[in-house]
């Protein structure tokens, strides 16, 4: 199945409320089984394989197994996202493996102002200008078509 | 009914629905105007923002930047680039008013956090001519923070599948949905509405099958919901036929844009021969839109499925012969060579890893290295998104400064034909190639505008409570209807009484391909193949009403089926309207398999009358605003 759980290692989010894989997936896959405490991906065929629910587990409890109407066994594509960056650990089915890291953001977590520092005083919402426009264009105003 | 569901009132100002890349930006841009003039801003999404919508998984481009001010293109640019790849069929106005302020989007975005790549320079790194190259696991976290940040959490709903527009005396007044989460009803009550529920995916069946069926290119979870919903409120619709096929790498869907822009790739067929090169006469049956550079996406689709149906496939995207290219003027020097590739082949795997992990798994589990082999590509199945390189979506209002005194204004930019409803992104038509920054920027000017509305039409309209409780009833049916007969079999999978939304869903994926140009068909129809869909359809839509679910998560997916089917039935009115073939590549009308300029060029456009129930379908003008010349 596309994303899967690995019984061993999945502790339920420790039983809260909502655990981290459901409270990602975009598709609403994940389901906790209460009487288990394990998550289960509900329907592999919606999985959309973005791995959002992998990236989140805290307990490294879950993994990829490629859609198997295309996808031969015995390669892997783990994810560890840090604050950061992201490494990947890529194993291919002959056994070769390969490791990638990419920044995955710039600024601290939560930190992102809604005007990004763009401030504009005086502003209007008759003018053509958006709230952060014109300095956020880099530009002294808003293009408009001149006949 | 057989649980007890709480009904939940929320009354706002604004209400944004969906909490993608539109909804951010609206969220962010009406937080402001809110705050400045007293407006309540609410969000609610159907999932949690940071991972919601197509851009939920990362993307590894930013496909729109005009860079006005690096002084690279002009809005007119991109205007002449957008109209010609839709073959002539676009809205000036509206590609224009993206262009023009989606610049300011990626310079907030840059400030946010997300990697933006640089030159040596310190400039950004561009793709092609409107694409910036970025490190995009966290493109959605992070634009989904700003528009929590702006908006506060109080003011977001997650979770909440919208089902239906609540209307008033011609108005939008608010919508209506349910918690997938708990035994909630809820009710938003609001002055405007913006819709920015993203696109649909799962019409037409999918090529993979089982449990590959969820590998769509755009994301499963793109189900409809804005056609739906804005159809559903009575707004007029635009471009309803025009459905998007994209070209992929086979079966897990890798996109194709950085290896044919960035690592100038070439595509071959199985015989290595350039299809757009020796099929290059068929280009000139499509007049001026076959001599444009570059040429039309549909186009390119169509030389290469001319090539697969004459047996000449499978199609191969040479990656091998695009990296040994690039680094052959670093030949000679082995240490400069061997980093040279180093970095291409990271390149290459952060293009998937970023946005497409199922193709890097295919990579890996097929020991493919882009770097000795060629990887095959191949058409997926027909998605409807405005977004990207369809078109279909609400007819809007223009902007004041560029539309007003044409057909294209009726008062504030980016309302639908439906007093105090708006939309943006994959929920707006005609202004494609917005992609994920445009369609942010496209949200803000919505936001904005749907402000400035409510400060001019001050006033909360309400429906009667008696609609509201039969929504909710109507909501909820599927339920009863599962409680009421599942015990008449001993397995629930099949009874005669009611569909499932799965087995639903494939015979509406049955019909759409086989009879409306889906890919078992290579994209073809005529109009008996139409009719006899049509026919079919009617029975598909009055066993809609047995739709059946156990629990709260198949309601969900009933409820999805539900808005795809809608989507369903106007692409089908809007083909067979159209006598013409203009798209290739994505459908073709094989009884009239020429471009018809003379009567054709003009949009298709259509209305569902929420009074009489019926359908109208007809043609609006394309109209040159900009002098704009191919
Ligand atoms: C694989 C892939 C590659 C792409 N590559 C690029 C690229 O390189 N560069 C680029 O710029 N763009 C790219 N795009 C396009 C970009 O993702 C879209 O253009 C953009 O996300 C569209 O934004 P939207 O707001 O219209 O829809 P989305 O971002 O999809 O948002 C829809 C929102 O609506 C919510 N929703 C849906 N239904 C309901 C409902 N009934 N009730 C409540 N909420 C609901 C969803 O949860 C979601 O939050 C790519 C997309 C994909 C899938
Ligand atoms: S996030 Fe991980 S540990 Fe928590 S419930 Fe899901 S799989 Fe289990
Ligand atoms: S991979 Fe994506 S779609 Fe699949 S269960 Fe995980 S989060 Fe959901």
């Amino acid at each position: 199945m596309p994303s899967f759980v690995i019984a061993e290692k999945c502790d339920g989010c420790k039983g809260q409320d909502k655990t981290a894989c459901m409270y990602a997936c975009p598709n609403d896959l994940m389901f906790l089984d209460k009487e288990r405490m394990k998550a289960v991906n509900l329907d592999p065929s919606q999985c959309w394989e973005c791995l959002c629910c992998v990236k989140a587990c805290p307990q490294q409890a879950m993994d990829l197994r490629g859609y198997a109407d295309f996808v031969p066994l015995g390669a892997s594509c783990v994810p560890l996202r840090g604050s950061d960056s992201i490494m990947w650990t890529v194993k291919f089915r002959n056994g070769m493996t390969k490791r990638f890291k990419f920044p995955i953001r710039t600024t601290e977590e939560g930190s992102a102002v809604p005007d990004g520092g763009f401030v504009e005083e005086n502003t209007d919402i008759n003018s053509l200008n958006l709230f952060s426009e014109p300095s956020s264009l880099k530009l002294p105003a808003v293009w408009t078509y001149k006949k | 009914m057989p649980m007890n569901f709480e009904t939940v009132e929320v009354t706002t100002d604004l209400l944004i629905i969906g909490g993608g890349m539109g909804a951010c930006g609206a969220a962010v841009e009406a937080a402001y105007w809110g705050k400045k003039h007293g407006l309540k801003v609410t969000l609610v999404d159907k999932a949690s923002m940071p991972r919601s919508g197509a851009v939920g998984m990362g993307l590894s481009a930013i496909n729109l930047y005009v860079g006005l001010a690096e002084g690279r293109n002009t809005v007119q640019d991109y205007v002449r680039y957008v109209k010609g790849d839709m073959m002539g069929i676009a809205r000036d106005d509206l590609v224009a008013n993206i262009a023009r302020h989606v610049d300011s989007s990626v310079h907030m975005f840059e400030k946010w956090g997300l990697p933006l790549w640089k030159d040596e320079e310190g400039n950004y790194v561009h793709e092609g001519k409107w694409q910036l190259m970025i490190s995009g696991e966290s493109y959605k976290v992070i634009v989904a923070e700003a528009a929590k940040n702006a908006l506060g959490e109080e003011n977001i709903y997650e979770r909440v599948f919208i089902t239906e527009p609540l209307l008033k005396d011609g108005k939008c007044v608010g919508a209506v949905g349910f918690s997938v989460r708990e035994n909630k009803f809820y009710v938003f009550k609001a002055k405007a509405t913006l819709c920015a529920m993203g696109g649909t995916v799962g019409v037409f069946k999918p090529k993979s099958t089982g449990e590959g069926a969820g590998r769509s290119w755009y994301p499963p979870f793109s189900t409809g919901s804005s056609a739906y919903f804005t159809m559903k409120a009575g707004a007029e619709m635009s471009s309803q036929e025009v459905r998007f096929v994209p070209i992929r790498f086979k079966d897990a869907y890798g996109p194709v844009g950085a290896w044919f822009l960035l690592f100038k790739s070439r595509a071959t067929n199985a015989m290595g021969e350039n299809y757009m090169e020796t099929r290059a006469d068929e280009l000139k049956k499509f007049g001026v839109y076959g001599s444009i550079k570059p040429i039309p996406a549909n186009l390119r689709n169509h030389l290469g499925l001319l090539d697969v149906q004459e047996g000449k496939g499978p199609l191969f995207m040479r990656t091998e012969e695009a990296i040994a290219n690039l680094a052959k003027a670093y030949e000679g020097d082995e240490k400069a060579f061997k980093k040279k590739m180093k970095s291409l082949e990271n390149e290459a795997w952060e293009d998937f890893l970023d946005m497409t992990i199922a193709q890097a798994l295919l990579w890996a589990a097929t020991n493919v290295q882009p770097e000795e082999r060629s990887s095959e590509i191949a058409a997926a199945e027909p998605y409807f998104i405005s977004s990207h390189s369809g078109s279909s979506g609400a007819w809007i209002s223009g902007p004041e400064d560029l539309s007003a005194g044409s057909d294209y204004f009726w008062g504030y930019a980016n309302m639908t034909t439906v007093p105090g409803l708006f939309a943006a992104g994959d929920a707006s038509g005609n202004c494609p190639h917005k992609f994920s920054s445009g369609t942010h920027a496209e949200g803000r000017i919505a936001g904005k505008s749907a402000c400035k509305y409510i400060l001019e039409n001050n006033t909360l309209l309400e429906v009667e409570p008696s609609v509201v409780e039969e929504m909710k009833a109507i909501t909820y049916k599927p339920l009863e209807i599962y409680e009421q007969y599942s015990g008449f079999s001993t397995d629930p999978q099949v009874n005669p009484n009611y569909i499932l939304p799965k087995q639903f869903m494939f015979r509406l994926q049955k019909l759409m391909d086989e009879y409306v140009g889906g890919a078992n068909v290579y994209f073809c129809m005529n109009s008996a193949s139409l009719e006899r869909a049509a026919e079919l359809f009617e029975f598909l839509k009055e066993d809609s009403e047995k739709l059946a679910a156990k629990d709260i998560y198949e309601l969900l997916r009933v409820w999805e089926n539900k808005h795809r089917m809608w989507q369903a039935e106007s692409h089908l009115r809007a083909v067979t309207f159209r006598d013409e073939t203009r798209w290739p590549g994505y459908y073709i009308r094989t009884d009239k398999p020429v471009i018809d300029e003379e009567n054709w060029h003009c949009f298709v456009n259509m209305k569902w009358d929420p009074q009489t129930k019926e359908w109208s379908v007809f043609k609006r003008p394309v109209i040159d605003m900009f002098d704009v010349k191919f």
